[in-house]
């Protein structure tokens, strides 16, 4: 290769190269992120203890209390905590969550451990009003970046999972030392939930 | 025009008639086009979540509503579908998915007692926006309407044993269950609601 010919060789060879390299035709973007999206989701809840033994314990308490509030309080909380979670994606303040997390796992373990039953009304609102904070909680931590909807479904399937774990630790109600175990856990919840508020107020 | 300037026309022609990315998100299975739109539709939640849905939905309202959804949601989309290879350039359906999270999973959730023929007509409704967003991603990908096609079957299957389970289900508590799956799809579609505006 020499002189002008050279040049137009070597330019005609770097040209087929670039055109060897280019990347064939996509016709569909590699969907990045979703599988992580989802198993970032699913990670979410079980990250902290305080959430984990908060979710547990509704499906405790729907258990000790039958049927309705069986389906009733895991129908309505995954609803009412993605509601949270949406207002924590939007910014929207609300203070004192990590007090009202605490204070969740605090009352429930309450509940629980004093068999406590209240009319279904109450019992409702009551998860509700927590599922807020955990749901203001987790949509303010949600990372940039993930899949939105991989991500939310990972989310709330954890969730949902740790309600049913809690009614089916739940089903030992049906024995009476069963039922001793039950309000014993119940305890221990709520004494965990003393020490969040403890160390949310610290 | 010397040799070398042809060299650089080419190759600017060349380069520009390269094509672009296409951003539908189609999965390439190397099986052909129906395929292609079968293995879309199975791993694109925002299809496949409201499909399933509505036919629990279908499936919670017996079976008389199961029969009729079986076609027509497939039926709509198809037609949707087709519309949408029309029109490629059709805006984002983030919206479109976000609704019918919302609306379909509070239908289940709360197990809506409604007459088969407005599941019927829910289900052609759905079917029909959501398959006008899939023919304009079919239509961007070059898969044509045996995509559209590999997703209508794909769709018929889904109701078909979705809904056949759910009107089987006997047990109250396994209807329940039904119900919360129908709220984590609409909690589901809350959360993306909030990305979706925080975006």
């Amino acid at each position: 290769m020499h002189g002008i010919d050279g040049r137009a060789a070597v330019t005609r060879a770097m040209v087929a190269v670039v055109f060897i390299g280019w990347p064939a035709a996509v016709f569909a973007h590699v969907e990045t992120g979703r599988a992580g999206g989802f198993l970032a989701g699913l990670q979410h809840p079980v990250s902290g203890l305080d959430h984990v033994l908060a979710m547990v314990s509704v499906g405790l308490w729907g258990a000790q209390l039958g049927a309705p509030a069986i389906w009733l309080l895991p129908l309505t909380f995954p609803v009412v905590m993605a509601f949270g979670g949406m207002l924590g994606l939007l910014g929207v303040p609300l203070p004192g969550v990590e007090i009202g997390i605490a204070i969740s796992a605090l009352a429930l373990g309450l509940a629980v451990s004093a068999a406590w039953r209240p009319p279904l009304w109450a019992a409702a609102i009551m998860v509700g009003l927590f599922a807020i904070f955990h749901g203001h909680a987790h949509g303010s931590e949600l990372p940039p970046g993930e899949s939105g909807l991989t991500y939310s479904l990972g989310f709330v399937a954890a969730t949902g999972l740790l309600h049913a774990v809690g009614i089916g630790i739940g089903t030992i109600h049906r024995w009476p030392r069963g039922q001793i175990v039950l309000r014993a856990a119940g305890a221990a919840v709520a004494a965990s939930g003393l020490l969040f508020l403890w160390k949310a107020f610290a | 025009m010397t040799n070398r300037t042809r060299l650089h026309v080419l190759t600017a022609v060349a380069a520009l008639l390269l094509p672009a990315a296409a951003h539908a998100h189609l999965v390439n299975t190397g099986l052909g086009p129906f395929y292609d739109g079968v293995s879309h539709f199975l791993l694109t939640p925002e299809d496949i979540l409201p499909a399933l849905a509505l036919a629990l939905l279908a499936g919670l309202r017996g079976a008389r509503a199961g029969r009729l959804v079986l076609f027509v949601f497939p039926a709509g989309w198809l037609v949707g579908g087709l519309i949408g290879l029309a029109l490629p350039s059709s805006s984002p359906s983030t919206a479109i998915t976000m609704m019918s999270f919302i609306a379909l999973g509070a239908l289940v959730a709360a197990d809506a007692r409604l007459r088969p023929k407005w599941v019927a007509a829910i289900a052609i409704v759905v079917g029909v926006l959501h398959g006008i967003f899939n023919g304009a991603a079919m239509a961007e990908a070059r898969l044509g309407a045996l995509g559209i096609f590999g997703i209508a079957a794909s769709l018929f299957v889904l109701v078909a044993l979705a809904a056949a389970l759910v009107i089987a289900l006997r047990a109250p508590w396994m209807r329940i269950a039904v119900r919360v799956a129908g709220s984590w799809i609409v909690a589901t579609g809350l959360l993306l609601l909030g990305w979706s505006l925080r975006a």
